[in-house]
């Protein structure tokens, strides 16, 4: 069938789209009772699933609702204690991720899997080899590669090495090396995490493009804009339960987050005019370098003022982590200069974490488990590292145990953390209750300046709206706050003023009254660059297809 | 002129018989590396393979049968080593160097307890050794000024585990980078998840990549005690095998550059050799013992800045475990 035959039987089958798929038709996958526990934790219970062929549907929950556990099993990485597994109405014992490729199943992993010092070519050839000298197979999978990305739109350059494409072609070559196996059946796990906003939008034209081919497509997430923009059922898991199931367009935002988190929230943050008053801290073209003398921070100056949020968006790894670590303390400037109230932070005069405390700058470290508690410790331990050394925990000689437990219990009530008990081990906690020890921990003190990175990274629905209601409540008292995320929503719906950071420097600020996603994420890719590299692999595409 | 010729030559000669044993551990270091497995127990394999070798042929009279018993052995050892760090995810550091104290203490004791010699074999002769080859046309070509020598006393005449050696680099380079094997075996000392969710199995994949080096250390073993020498003798290894390590990753995990290193250590020895009691004009007699620690400090400066960094596969010396 050439590529127009079936461009036009697909658009029948688009034209019959409009209507909800039938029952009648056989689902792709369909899960019968599937049931997994990890010791006394029910990851799974009994949940049922029906995906139909040629659609994209939406699996999505909070954190720990059992969405990867359940996909998981699908893919033969985790065997279900009971259930049933049918693929195309043909029961399936899948056993291994093998079983999984033969059944038609490809997936998409959250984190990729794809081996950084190899080639596209050899990526995806892996596993798939199809026989045991590479000479043969490999120009039979560059022509079937080159032939899919035709196919499928998906430009790529087979010779390219992995680890020197940008995070968008390495999910291509993911969603590649299902398609070279065959997948009839694709599971993306949390594919958008990583990407910018426009990259997120190509990949959602792929998924298109891959629906009217007649693949059927689970998509998992937790972001709910994405869900609306382009599925066409959506399941709702709660709990390790499938809570709810419902058409697309048949429900809302707000339902959804109903459903998943069981209550209702308010997804909308409301807040007040900004009034900003006198600059609390200001950094002038500060320059950091790395270990390998990389240029990470070059040349950024930015001020706080009190009672303003200003937020830094970015792809992750463009110098947020980094401008943090140096206005916090934690990493020594090469250049410019950081001024605290009356004290000059130069790389002459450096200054310690701790003396940048003292100063009243709290800091919520970007990633909580390495840096933002020790989660060997009880929680207790936690809510006071880096004040331990306070009078109020000390006594002559030893802690002051029941100080620290007061206090810990005090926080613990005022910021909602659950389970209530501060000897219980931190790595115990959920991931936003953690959070929110750590958040309550800093907050606690009502600091000058409040230095946030990933407030709700890994954090459920419910502790997000939380967490946003304190932020803003912080900013209303008078707390200058510095909020870098990789959630682009959230620095705009909190933020103030928004600063875009790429490769180190700062390329653009705005109000967020003025802000809109499109034109923070064409900031964000550098868009100039972006459009040259996209035009390059064009180029590369062109001269391989016509060899 | 003619003099210096042949007195080079000879250090070339001895050069290649020095290096041997690095070459075919370098190798088996390079595979089981290469798929995520730290190899310090390249020593502990040698060891017992020549004590293998040497008990079997001293018992057989057949130097194949040594080669045979060498190679089983290094296996086990390698075995041994695969089920502690690959099936039962220990620490692969740990696990090495219990292979080499248990190759150390065990070819003592079983030396001692069969041949009453204090922990030495019995000589060997005869077909109990690998003897010399001569390749074809040595005789012939003997006279042909320059290539002549090169040829008979250089390339011709060594015994048949030298050749095995060299060829193993190449063997080693086209498995690695030319077959269905070797892609996977990059990949899982890259990245063990990729290779596990493409459906091949890591556990399988990394226990036939110690076997590899199990084989090439038992064939290492043998040369060291029925070909380079004529007996096993108490730690006869003496530190080649962690040379050899040295040697991969002086050459970046990579064959060719791994020979190049294995010949730069073995050329250093063989030159240590020669010049022992050797009074150098200027300098007067250079201790014996500095030159025999060159390769060590060599290494070291090397691998401090010299060639830069060294990047490891970076699955390396972390057991495979699947996520939760």
């Amino acid at each position: 069938m050439t590529v127009e035959q079936i461009a036009t039987s697909r658009s029948d089958v688009a034209g019959g789209q409009a209507a909800p798929p039938t029952t009648s038709k056989t689902p792709a996958i369909e899960l019968k009772g599937i049931s997994k526990s990890f010791g006394p934790v029910k990851a799974n219970q009994d949940v049922d699933l029906k995906v139909l062929p040629g659609t994209i549907h939406g699996i999505i929950g909070e954190n720990g609702a059992g969405k990867s556990t359940l996909m998981s099993i699908l893919y033969g990485f985790y065997e279900a204690d009971s259930g049933d597994i049918f693929i195309c109405g043909k029961k399936q014992d899948i056993r291994s991720s093998k079983d999984a490729i033969s059944a038609g199943i490809g997936m998409v992993h959250q984190h990729f899997m794809l081996v950084e010092t190899f080639t596209v070519l050899e990526n995806v050839m892996l596993g798939a080899e199809g026989g045991s000298l590479l000479n043969k197979s490999s120009t039979l999978a560059r022509n079937e590669l080159l032939r899919l990305s035709q196919e499928y739109s998906l430009a790529v350059d087979p010779d390219a090495l992995i680890g020197e494409l940008p995070v968008g072609l390495q999910q291509r070559v993911e969603i590649l090396k299902a398609l070279y196996r065959g997948a009839e059946i694709l599971i993306l796990d949390e594919p958008t995490g990583v990407l910018t906003p426009q990259e997120t939008e190509q990949l959602f034209k792929i998924l298109d493009i891959l629906r009217s081919r007649g693949v059927s497509i689970i998509l998992i997430t937790h972001k709910l804009q994405e869900i609306m923009a382009i599925t066409d059922r959506v399941s709702v898991m709660r709990a390790g339960t499938m809570v709810s199931e419902r058409e697309t367009k048949d429900t809302s935002k707000n339902e959804l987050a109903e459903l998943m988190v069981g209550r209702k929230v308010l997804l909308e943050v409301t807040k007040d005019e900004a009034t900003p008053q006198e600059t609390l801290l200001e950094a002038k073209e500060i320059s950091y370098r790395d270990e390998d003398g990389i240029l990470r921070l070059d040349n950024v100056s930015l001020t706080l003022r009190a009672g303003e949020i200003v937020g830094i968006a970015g792809v992750s790894g463009n110098g947020q982590t980094e401008l943090l670590a140096a206005l916090s303390g934690i990493c020594a400037l090469h250049q410019g200069s950081i001024t605290i109230g009356d004290r000059e932070i130069t790389p002459d005069s450096p200054s310690s974490a701790k003396e940048i405390r003292e100063f009243g700058v709290a800091h919520v470290p970007e990633d909580r488990h390495r840096m933002g508690m020790v989660t060997a410790f009880d929680a207790k331990e936690v809510a006071i590292m880096g004040y331990h050394e306070d009078s109020a925990y000390n006594g002559a000689f030893l802690m002051n145990e029941k100080a620290v437990e007061n206090h810990c219990r005090q926080l613990m009530q005022e910021y909602d953390v659950r389970p209530e008990d501060p000897n219980l081990k931190s790595a115990n906690f959920s991931g936003g209750n953690q959070q929110k020890l750590v958040l309550a921990r800093e907050m606690d003190r009502a600091p000058k300046i409040l230095l946030v990175g990933q407030p709700t990274r890994g954090v459920d629905i419910g502790a997000i709206e939380f967490i946003h209601k304190n932020l803003i409540k912080m900013r209303d008292a008078g707390s200058a706050i510095l909020l870098v995320s990789v959630e682009l929503e959230e620095v705009l719906s909190l933020s103030d003023r928004i600063i875009v950071m790429f490769e180190g420097r700062i390329v653009g600020e705005v109000t967020a009254k003025d802000a809109d996603a499109c034109q923070l994420g064409l900031l964000m890719g550098n868009a100039g660059a972006e459009e040259k590299r996209n035009s390059s692999n064009n180029t590369i595409m062109t001269g391989e297809l016509s060899e | 002129m003619d003099d210096f010729f042949l007195l080079s030559l000879s250090t070339l000669d001895s050069t290649l018989r020095l290096s041997t044993p690095l070459i075919l551990c370098a190798m088996a270091g390079i595979f089981s590396e290469r798929s995520g497995i730290i190899d310090i127990g390249l020593e502990g394999k040698l060891l017992a393979g020549a004590f293998a070798a040497a008990a079997a042929a001293a018992y057989s009279g057949s130097a194949m049968l040594g080669l045979t018993a060498a190679i089983f052995t290094s296996i086990a050892m390698a075995l041994l080593h695969g089920f502690a760090c690959i099936t039962h995810k220990g620490n692969q550091v740990v696990s090495g160097l219990a292979i080499n104290i248990l190759a150390s203490g065990l070819t003592v004791t079983f030396g001692i307890a069969w041949f009453h010699q204090g922990g030495q074999t019995p000589n060997l002769s005869g077909d109990a050794r690998f003897s010399p080859v001569t390749l074809p046309g040595a005789e012939i070509i003997r006279e042909v000024p320059f290539l002549g020598p090169i040829y008979t006393e250089l390339l011709s005449g060594h015994n048949l585990l030298v050749y095995v050696a060299f060829l193993a680099v190449p063997l080693t380079w086209w498995i690695l980078y030319k077959t269905r094997f070797g892609l996977r075996l990059r990949a899982v000392g890259e990245n063990p998840q990729a290779v596990d969710t493409a459906g091949i199995s890591v556990t399988f994949l990394r226990y036939r990549a110690v076997i590899c080096a199990g084989i090439l250390c038992g064939i290492a073993g043998a040369y060291l005690s029925t070909a380079h020498n004529a007996a096993f003798g108490r730690e006869m290894s003496a530190g080649q095998g962690y040379i050899a390590l040295a040697a991969m990753i002086f050459g970046k995990w990579r064959p060719v550059p791994g020979l190049l290193a294995c010949l730069l250590f073995g050329f250093l020895n063989a030159l240590a050799f020669r010049l022992e009691g050797v009074s150098v004009p200027g300098i007067g007699q250079i201790p014996v013992q500095l030159m025999q620690s060159l390769p060590y400090v060599l290494t070291v400066i090397l691998l401090a800045g010299f060639i830069g960094k060294a990047i490891a596969p970076k699955a390396i010396g972390r057991p495979y475990v699947k996520e939760r």
